[in-house]
């Protein structure tokens, strides 16, 4: 933690309790008194918009789970009964399903944040590979939420998903077997989901745990990528970051609203409202919105091997970013080439988002191609490069300076 | 604006924001505590079922279910019936005349709860010193107006909401209008 | 660089903006619905016609598994009291077993699910040519058609959730016999215009004057088609007039929130700045 705790209860009883388990300390010298620099925009504050949906989540995940029944026979007919008969269960299951899509959006703004301010650069190593485990999880937590509905999404999504695995050589189709439980995806397959579907949300609250733990050894990343250098450079996090972060939190909360109430199935594949059926494949089989970029990734690689390679590999490689980017300048503000290509990266993966929903022909596998060659490029090929050949524009030389003038 | 005047509007600021706050999270909270009370197919499958009472032999008790609770009938002969109704009442542990226990015109029918009033135990019919039944888990014994004589038990055993359709058929889930006698 | 990143953008859009409809699908039409928008609400007359052409037609060889026949009396769905509800449910014949556990048959209770037409899915194929009739208790939400962009984007603002009924009500009055010229129909199959493929199994269900109204409404294929969709959508969502008008009441709450927020943070953040 930075900085020593100066928490000293008033009430008798919290002091009591203070001596024997610190955790109002441990509370007050991370969220009201921790120091947060001054300069932080909105791109800081989808931190707390993650964590917010985390508990979202969680908290309608469980109360779906005493409705729901993961077998194969029920499972649809469960997700229906709570449409219909549990009280508010209509409500509950639109903020559940939204909510992944909600928690998706901010985690892609939030490392966008990451990867233009340099979050990811010395000393925040740690902090940003944690961040892309959670990415993971919360990757296949999705995956696996979305195979519990049981629909014909559902289950061809889940078969699609567990054939990756025979790609690898020798043990693929042992390991697809082992995964399914069976020889198909099935009832096994749906009841272990359920499990793990469970299970990782809290594995990721750990994890959070942990990543927030590594961010406040070395205190916030902010815009000018200049480490705070006083205590004219910071402010207490309450209540300044608290009720910024509030702020943007329920405006967040108006756009998932709006999706939750007036357009719950803009972003649910009308397939999957159809029960499972195992002998039908429908004719367009298309993840959620978040994997499209991956998917597109995917198909873009004819061999099969290698297109799974390039899928677990585009996610991976974003953990040896730290290394990969060679500038020693942290902010993308003062990077004028390198916010060309951040820029063009952003316009490609939202570009490789679309080509994953399109089927793989045409004009449009030659597009996925060449945004895949891209996205691999920006991290093996221009981060290195740039950073040994970019001329940098000159750093304030304080954060106060950056925002108050030369008259700080 | 005075430094005053600026502290109180600032206050007010912040103690309207709070509330609302406040507000919005309490009625986060009613949908995630309603869901728990029983779904709409739960109640119609606890709609009020009718029971023909035609087959119901002289001394014979029926058990049915209603709510997922069990429901005793019990077809009382003359001799049950006056054992019922020849007694103190100011006896009993849980005083009530055996009029307050079944319909005006229908006194040979008893329809009672078949839980135990002690910790829930289904009683064992025809058992027990007082012709009615006899709970195994502790001893309690009732009679056969299902009024409890022996054992830990505090309460008769309780009456279900019922009503006659006919001689020899009984909606049990819906009171009648007219008091019972 | 940005003005090539701006390029390259112009360029997707273009490409993304082409023709997005799958070639062998016809946009349907779009239809005015009372329940559609933010204030949107079921027209119960218009419901219990859609249940009468259920009743009568649909049910021969559609299932409707997921409701239950006391649904018809619940709020904001069509609107039928609860005696009515009873006597519904009574005039079905529900598969139960008597008290020696044999199969018998007994009037139906509101709390029944609405009977299938065929006992299983292989006796539904056998019966239909070999393809099974669709139960349509998610139906409405199960159909849909490719927007396109930008029109996707522009359906989150205009709240346009209503492709299911439209792409019904579209197949319902999209039956052209003889097909068009050079239209490949196989045997067994029925050429509709809004049908991916054009070739759908289900022969025309509905004509003019197929169905009795009662109360006075036109007795042809435009109403049929209009009505049947309409209890389609409250089928698959009964709750659609309870979450539009919470939403409402959600989003006035979290935009008058926002503002005291936003007030309190700059009011927070003056003694910084």
């Amino acid at each position: 933690m930075s900085g020593h705790s100066t928490y000293q209860p008033q009430n008798k009883f919290l002091q009591w309790f203070e001596k024997r388990l610190p955790i109002g300390g441990l509370i007050y010298s991370s969220f009201v008194a921790y120091p947060t620099p001054r300069n932080l925009n909105y791109w800081w504050t989808f931190g707390g918009i993650l964590a917010f949906m985390l508990g979202v989540q969680i908290i309608t995940g469980i109360v779906l789970a005493m409705h729901y029944t993961p077998n194969a026979d029920m499972a649809f007919s469960s997700v229906e009964t709570i449409m219909r008969d549990v009280n508010y269960g209509w409500l509950l299951r639109y903020v559940h399903a939204t909510g992944a899509s909600m928690f998706f959006l901010a985690v892609y703004i939030h490392m966008f944040r990451g990867m233009y301010y340099g979050s990811y650069k010395e000393p925040r190593e740690v902090l940003w590979i944690l961040g892309v485990i959670l990415y993971l999880l919360m990757m296949a937590t999705g995956f696996m939420g979305y195979v519990l509905v049981w629909g014909q999404m559902s289950f061809w999504a889940a078969t699609v998903i567990t054939n990756l695995f025979s790609a690898i050589p020798g043990v693929g189709d042992a390991i697809v077997t082992w995964l399914w439980g069976g020889y198909a995806v099935g009832n096994p397959t749906l009841n272990r989901f359920f499990s793990l579907h469970y299970l990782l949300p809290f594995l990721i609250a750990g994890v959070v745990v942990l990543h927030v733990w590594a961010l406040h050894v070395v205190g916030q990343n902010n815009p000018t990528g200049i480490e705070p250098k006083s205590d004219k450079d910071t402010v207490p996090f309450t209540p300044y970051a608290t009720i910024k972060d509030g702020f943007l939190m329920a405006v967040y909360c108006i756009l998932f609203a709006w999706l939750v109430f007036y357009v719950p199935n803009f972003l649910l594949a009308a397939d999957n409202y159809i029960p499972a059926n195992p002998a039908v494949t429908p004719s367009e089989i298309v993840p959620e919105w978040y994997y499209l970029p991956f998917y597109a990734i995917l198909r873009s690689i004819p061999n099969k091997l290698l297109g799974v390679c390039a899928l677990f590999g585009s996610i991976g490689i974003l953990a040896f970013l730290p290394w990969l980017d060679t500038s020693p300048v942290r902010s993308a503000r003062y990077r004028p080439i390198y916010r060309q290509f951040f820029w063009l990266f952003v316009v490609v993966c939202i570009g490789l988002g679309y080509l994953g929903s399109k089927p793989p022909e045409g004009v449009y596998v030659i597009l996925s191609r060449l945004f895949t060659a891209y996205y691999f490029a920006y991290f093996l090929i221009v981060l290195p490069l740039l950073g040994i050949f970019e001329k940098t524009k000159p750093l304030p030389s304080s954060i106060s300076e950056s925002v108050l003038g030369a008259k700080a | 604006m005075s430094s005053a005047e600026q502290h109180s509007r600032r206050d007010f600021l912040y103690i309207a924001t709070g509330a609302v706050a406040a507000v919005g999270g309490a009625a986060a909270l009613v949908p995630l505590i309603a869901q728990m009370n029983p779904d709409a197919s739960t109640i119609a499958a606890g709609a009020p079922v009718e029971i023909d009472l035609a087959p119901i032999a002289d001394g014979q008790i029926v058990k049915v279910f209603w709510r997922s609770k069990p429901i005793f009938i019990f077809h009382r002969t003359k001799k049950e019936i006056d054992e019922a109704v020849n007694v103190d009442v100011n006896t009993l542990p849980d005083p009530e005349p055996d009029s307050e226990r079944v319909k005006a015109g229908h006194e040979p029918w008893l329809v009672v709860i078949g839980i135990c009033t002690h910790l829930g135990c289904i009683p064992l019919a025809h058992q027990g010193e007082y012709d009615g039944w006899f709970c195994p888990c502790h001893g309690s014994q009732y009679d056969t107006a299902g009024r409890i004589r022996k054992g830990p038990a505090p309460r008769n055993l309780a009456l279900p909401p019922y009503k006659f359709l006919s001689a020899s058929k009984i909606r049990i889930g819906e009171e009648s209008a007219a008091k019972p006698a | 660089m940005k003005t090539q990143a701006i390029i390259l953008g112009a360029v997707l859009a273009a490409v993304i903006a082409a023709p997005a409809v799958a070639e062998d699908q016809v946009s349907p039409p779009r239809l005015t619905w009372s329940f559609a928008g933010p204030f949107g609400k079921y027209d119960e007359a218009q419901l219990q016609r859609g249940f009468k052409i259920y009743r009568e037609v649909c049910s021969n060889c559609h299932s409707l598994n997921l409701l239950s026949i006391r649904n018809l009396g619940d709020v904001g769905g069509p609107g039928f009291n609860e005696a009515q509800v009873a006597q519904i449910a009574s005039e079905y014949k529900i598969k139960d077993l008597d008290d020696s556990g044999q199969p018998t048959e007994r009037a139906g209770r509101p709390a029944d699910h609405f009977p299938a037409p065929f006992p299983n899915e292989a006796a539904a194929k056998a019966a239909n040519g070999g393809t099974a009739p669709p139960d349509m208790s998610t139906l409405a939400k199960a159909r849909t058609y490719a927007r396109g962009f930008p029109w996707w984007v522009i359906d989150v603002f205009t709240q346009y959730q209503e492709q299911g009924p439209d792409y019904i009500a579209a197949i319902l009055k999209g039956y052209k016999d003889p097909p068009p010229a050079g239209a490949n129909v196989p045997q067994g199959g029925h050429y509709n215009e809004y049908f991916p493929g054009h070739n759908i199994a289900m022969p025309p269900p509905l004509s003019d004057g197929q169905v009795k109204y009662d109360d006075g409404s036109s007795e042809n294929l435009e109403q049929y088609s209009k009505d049947i969709s309409a209890f389609l959508e409250w089928a698959a969502e009964p709750h659609l007039m309870a979450r539009k008008r919470i939403g409402f009441q959600v989003i006035i709450f979290l935009i008058v929130l926002s503002g005291l927020l936003y007030f309190t943070k700059k009011k927070v953040w003056s003694s910084v700045h």
